[in-house]
């Protein structure tokens, strides 16, 4: 079995909103509301959802760009391993449950801190969504390219300038773009130095944050295949996290849906496009505009807005946007079921009949 | 020019005059828009589409500026052939048409919006600005056989007859400015400015009700007339599929999600009825399911409120989705027009080529197709075509000489030196000749 | 594929030497921004050769010398070509070396405050929670202080003098600079940039040293370049209560209030007695025009809109 490098269990981030004079905790926006994911080791796991389905959320705190608000994510171990704090977390008697609980220091991501968590940041990074803002404008190429190496003290002061051009030329740029800031270059160029920074720390797992959603149609297909290209060269893996459905398509080997905090569909990409099976996916995927005139698709349009993840509805959360829901999809939330026979898991109640 | 013309642009030149240098964001832009179909501009970010409408609507924000090159629009219902000419008309004029032929929304609906009047107050305005004759005389006939209320009547008549007063005056006047338009000789010219300055100082209101208007108690007498309006904007609201429109009108901006806020911009724009409305990418901020929305919106309404639809969008699927003919820019130049099933069945130019083999599609066997460089800084464009340092098939004429537009089949049009006028093929180029042919 | 995607000049001149030189400039463009800088120019030439320009008399070199006893001021003459004040002061003595004084006020105060604020500012908007409510509302009792109780209050307790007044003002000014840089640096904290260098394993000290504070300064700048004008016509203002300098030092607030009684003449001649406040209030004003000028000249350097970086 191949190696899960990231392997996510019941996460969950809710930001607490408060109110009031003295400031009561009055609700929780729950952004993640408990999601299993299991990433492999070399695959590109592409993750989409429309706002406010919280997989921007997902890819920071697994970055731990914030902390979690409970969940354990698992980073390259064995599969025994983690069943074995699973159950341990899971049962009923306390001394167990601490005893698992101990266990998880040093390589469970969501509870580290500290040296630990400082430790196994090289090996994990991230490519944010707009270029002109991840890269600092008051610093040039060249520092913001070796920051990750000074800061992590990884290279030796005398080495960092060669490191620093061999990334540079790693994405496509040459050492004439060293000594200049962020804003003398185009959103392509711009989006290739934060790859490269990415890169500096030889990372084993990149999040990739909506990467080419701000780049223009044909700078995106470059920046795609410098991506395709980087993740078997230096057998890289990747969480893509879009809204744009080709784009994932193109690049993806597997497909996870999200919908208001949860994972409802998951499985390899040309059966996701083929045969959907839930019903929010068969809706993404219809609405999809597709560039030929000839095809004569119908959608689905969908009744309604987005839902506010303060306060998801009960039951199964797409339930008031379903035109298939029934009166069990109203009051129980489908769990996360496999698909017999294939490596698919979707999460609905009636996924069967339709 | 093809009989059924909306608008047209012709040689357009707007150039931006910042600190850095001017950047010649137009370069000779070309298209044409026709009644009742839905028109497609294509481009990435820098091609000039925005830049585009905006000339055609006269918002240009300064340091921009038209600098050469025409725009007509024919919007008499009458006589669809009676062009007008918009680039040196006044701003008055303009603002008559803005809103009322022509009607523009943009990419951020939460921007289009202003967060402090409520929504009703706002899809107001546009009826209160253009339709106020219509309003006031519904507001009369609902007041007739009611007994009292004779000071309102008076006063709503007097404001009726104010408008119809500068209505008639505005007709006169036009009516000896448009046959002017296409003459340029210097008598003609001084003519037509003494005209548009007395267009501009034309009003349309009576000095009683601007007093009434303001009295701290007589002023409640307009509320007759804004239930009027508040009647059509609930009625406009729920047309456009809003439920529950009384709810709505009395909410502001930030409480509605952002496919609401972009239908709401849509009924403002709406309003009056255009005969053109103007899409600047009007989903590209919205969720996929959203974007489905509010398509499907803007298709239905074209078979019942809007004759034509111009729809900006670097989207080339929503582009085969929703549009019938096409056109492709870029970095100011108009390189490709065709009508949609043409342009992607048999791409002509190499820049198009090259934007729709870069695009992922569902079926997508092999790598993705890639067009080198960037797009070029236009304060210093790239001479001739500006294609030409991303152009796969470069020859030496394209670094010098820009490419004509030339009718390559029947309606395609495109411009590139691959493709140049053949003599004995040679087609007259109707984009390019005056309105009176 | 590693095939450079555009090639691109090195550029000629290091980058940042480039940016100071398109910022002096810019600087340079602005008649004003030069009227303002030759101001502070001739000021500071000034203090810088006030002993060979007016050599002192006195072991305290701010001491001014004064020729005679007689109370009623002198106007200028050959000898005192600005007049005296009071008691005979030289006026043109405590002109030049009151330079120094306020130099010395003005930057010391302005960096005192610089400093703090900065401390304060950044941690409080850095971190946020708890430790920015508490430096807020600090800050928030500090502002809520009167400026004279505590101004008479601290002379009480350290005595007149130049002291006095340099630690009052900075007690006073630094909840300003706080917040200007809190409020800089809640907008920047949440730029993806930072979040980037949070990724890479930067300490929360190196991000806020080398990410946020260039980024967030340039408000906190534009508020200290035009308060010291502000700053100095507070320390003259509070001389002249009293509550400054010693009678005699030379310090131009200090001049202003002997010149106190003088303002209006004997009734047939009121304006009598016109230099002994034209003077010294002339020259106030000057020097905090010029710095005026200046901090107007920097906040259009620096604004990031007008920039275009």
């Amino acid at each position: 079995m191949t190696e899960n490098l990231i392997d996510i269990r019941q996460l969950k981030k809710y930001y607490p909103v408060t109110g009031g004079v003295m400031r009561r905790h009055l609700a929780d926006v729950k952004a993640v509301d408990g999601v299993d994911l299991a990433i492999r080791k070399g695959e590109c796991l592409g993750l989409v959802g429309e706002s406010g389905c919280g997989k921007t959320t997902l890819g920071k705190t697994i970055l731990r760009l914030h902390g979690a608000t409970s969940g354990r994510i698992y980073f390259a171990q064995k599969p025994e391993r983690i069943e074995e704090i699973e159950t341990g977390l899971a049962s009923g008697d306390t001394r167990v449950r601490s005893k698992a609980r101990s266990q998880l220091r040093g390589i469970d991501l969501a509870s580290a801190r500290g040296r630990t968590l400082l430790a196994m940041r090289p090996r994990i990074q991230i490519v944010f969504q707009d270029p002109t803002n991840s890269l600092d404008p008051r610093m040039l190429v060249k520092d913001i390219v070796g920051e990750p190496l000074v800061a992590q003290k990884l290279v030796k002061a005398a080495d960092l300038p060669a490191r620093v051009q061999e990334l540079l030329s790693i994405v496509g740029l040459t050492r004439d773009h060293l000594m200049r800031y962020p804003h003398e270059f185009s959103g392509g160029q711009r989006q290739r130095i934060a790859i490269a920074r990415a890169l500096a720390t030889n990372p084993e797992f990149v999040l990739m944050d909506e990467p080419t959603s701000a780049l223009d149609v044909s700078v995106q297909a470059q920046i795609l295949n410098l991506l395709k290209r980087l993740q078997h060269e230096f057998h890289l893996t990747y969480l893509f996290v879009t809204h744009h459905l080709l784009v994932v398509k193109y690049i993806s080997n597997r497909i996870a849906v999200m919908y208001l905090g949860k994972i409802c569909e998951l499985g390899p990409t040309p059966e996701i496009f083929d045969r959907p099976l839930h019903p929010y996916t068969r809706a993404l995927l219809s609405a999809i505009p597709v560039p030929d005139p000839e095809s004569k698709q119908q959608k689905i349009i969908l009744s309604g807005d987005v839902p506010n993840p303060i306060d998801p509805p009960a039951g199964c959360r797409f339930h008031p946007r379903c035109s298939y829901a029934k009166e069990i999809c109203r009051t129980a939330e489908p769990p996360l079921e496999r698909v017999a026979g294939t490596e698919r898991t979707v999460a609905c109640h009636r996924w069967r009949e339709i | 020019m093809p009989q059924d013309t909306l608008a047209t642009t012709q040689d357009l030149f707007t150039n931006f005059y910042t600190f850095e240098g001017v950047v010649r964001a137009l370069n000779g832009v070309n298209i044409v828009v026709r009644h009742g179909e839905t028109y497609g501009l294509v481009g990435e970010s820098g091609c000039g589409k925005s830049v585009t409408v905006r000339s055609m609507m006269r918002i240009v924000q300064a340091p921009g500026k038209i600098d050469s090159g025409s725009i007509f629009v024919f919007l008499n219902p009458e006589d669809r052939l009676k062009a007008i000419e918009i680039v040196h008309r006044s701003e008055a004029y303009m603002e008559s048409i803005r809103g009322c032929d022509i009607s523009m929304i943009f990419q951020e609906p939460a921007a289009a919006l202003n967060p402090v009047l409520s929504i009703g107050e706002q899809v107001a305005e546009s009826y209160r600005f253009h339709l106020n004759d219509r309003m006031l005389e519904e507001t009369l006939k609902a007041l007739e056989g009611k007994r009292g209320h004779g000071l309102q009547r008076a006063l709503f008549r007097r404001e009726l007859a104010a408008i119809h007063r500068r209505d008639a005056r505005l007709q006169r006047i036009d009516n000896e400015l448009y046959p002017l338009d296409g003459r340029d000789d210097p008598e003609a010219r001084s003519r037509k400015a003494q005209l548009s300055r007395m267009r501009d100082r034309t009003g349309g209101t009576d000095a009683l009700v601007q007093v009434a208007r303001r009295f701290p108690f007589l002023r409640l007498y307009r509320r007759r007339l804004e239930r009027t309006v508040h009647g059509h904007v609930v009625e406009l609201l729920r047309s456009l599929g809003i439920p529950n429109p009384e709810n709505v009108a009395e909410r502001y901006p930030h409480e509605l999600s952002g496919g609401m806020q972009q239908r709401i911009v849509i009924a403002i724009a709406l309003a009056c009825h255009p005969t053109l409305l103007i899409a600047d990418e009007p989903t590209s901020n919205l969720d996929v399911t959203i974007q489905a929305q509010i398509v499907d919106l803007i298709k239905q309404l074209k078979k019942t409120a809007i004759s034509s639809v111009l729809f900006i969008t670097h989207d080339l699927g929503l582009v085969a989705e929703t549009c019938d003919r096409v056109t492709v820019m870029y970095a100011g130049d108009v390189c490709e027009t065709a009508a949609v099933k043409e342009l992607f069945k048999r791409p002509l130019h190499p820049y198009t080529k090259g934007l729709l083999n870069s695009v992922p599609k569902v079926e997508q066997a092999e790598e993705l197709a890639m067009i080198p460089g960037a797009v070029p800084n236009l304060i210093a464009p790239p001479t001739g075509c500006r294609f030409h340092p991303r152009c796969p098939s470069r020859m030496p004429i394209c670094v010098t000489e820009k490419p004509a537009v030339v009718e390559h089949t029947a309606d395609h049009w495109v411009a590139c030196h691959l493709y140049p006028k053949a003599a004995g093929s040679e087609r007259s180029d109707p984009e390019r000749s005056g309105p009176h042919d | 594929m590693g095939t450079p995607v555009q090639t691109v000049t090195p550029p000629k001149v290091h980058p940042r030497l480039d940016e100071f030189l398109f910022t002096a400039r810019r600087f340079i463009k602005n008649p004003l921004s030069v009227i303002g800088l030759s101001l502070i120019l001739v000021f500071g030439v000034i203090a810088l050769l006030a002993p060979v320009l007016e050599p002192p008399k006195y072991p305290d070199s701010f001491k001014m010398p004064h020729s005679g006893w007689k109370i009623e001021p002198s106007p200028p003459s050959a000898e005192h070509p600005l007049g005296t004040t009071q008691q005979q002061y030289d006026m043109l003595y405590g002109m030049i070396w009151g330079t120094r004084s306020a130099f010395k006020i003005g930057v010391l105060v302005v960096a005192a405050n610089l400093l703090i604020g900065i401390l304060l500012g950044a941690v409080a908007g850095y971190f946020g929670g708890a430790i920015d409510e508490i430096i807020m509302r600090v800050t928030d009792v500090f502002y809520a202080i009167p400026f004279l109780v505590m101004a008479m209050a601290l002379v009480v307790a350290i005595g007149r003098g130049l002291k006095a007044v340099i630690i009052v003002l900075i007690i006073l000014e630094w909840p300003s600079y706080t917040r200007v840089l809190r409020s800089d640096i809640l907008v920047t904290r949440n730029k993806d940039f930072i979040l980037a260098s949070r990724a890479s394993g930067a300490s929360h000290l190196r991000v806020i040293l080398t990410h946020i504070l260039p980024n967030a300064m340039y408000s906190v700048l534009i508020l200290a370049s035009l308060n010291i004008g502000a700053t100095i016509l507070t320390a003259a203002a509070l001389s002249f209560l009293g509550l400054g300098s010693d009678t005699g030092v030379a310090d131009w607030g200090q001049i202003v209030s002997m010149g106190r009684n003088w303002i209006v003449g004997a009734p047939g001649n009121r304006f009598a007695y016109w230099y002994t406040v034209f003077v010294p209030g002339f020259v106030i004003s000057l020097f905090v025009l010029g710095w005026n000028l200046l901090g107007d000249a920097v906040r259009d350097v620096f604004d990031p809109k007008v920039r275009r970086r």
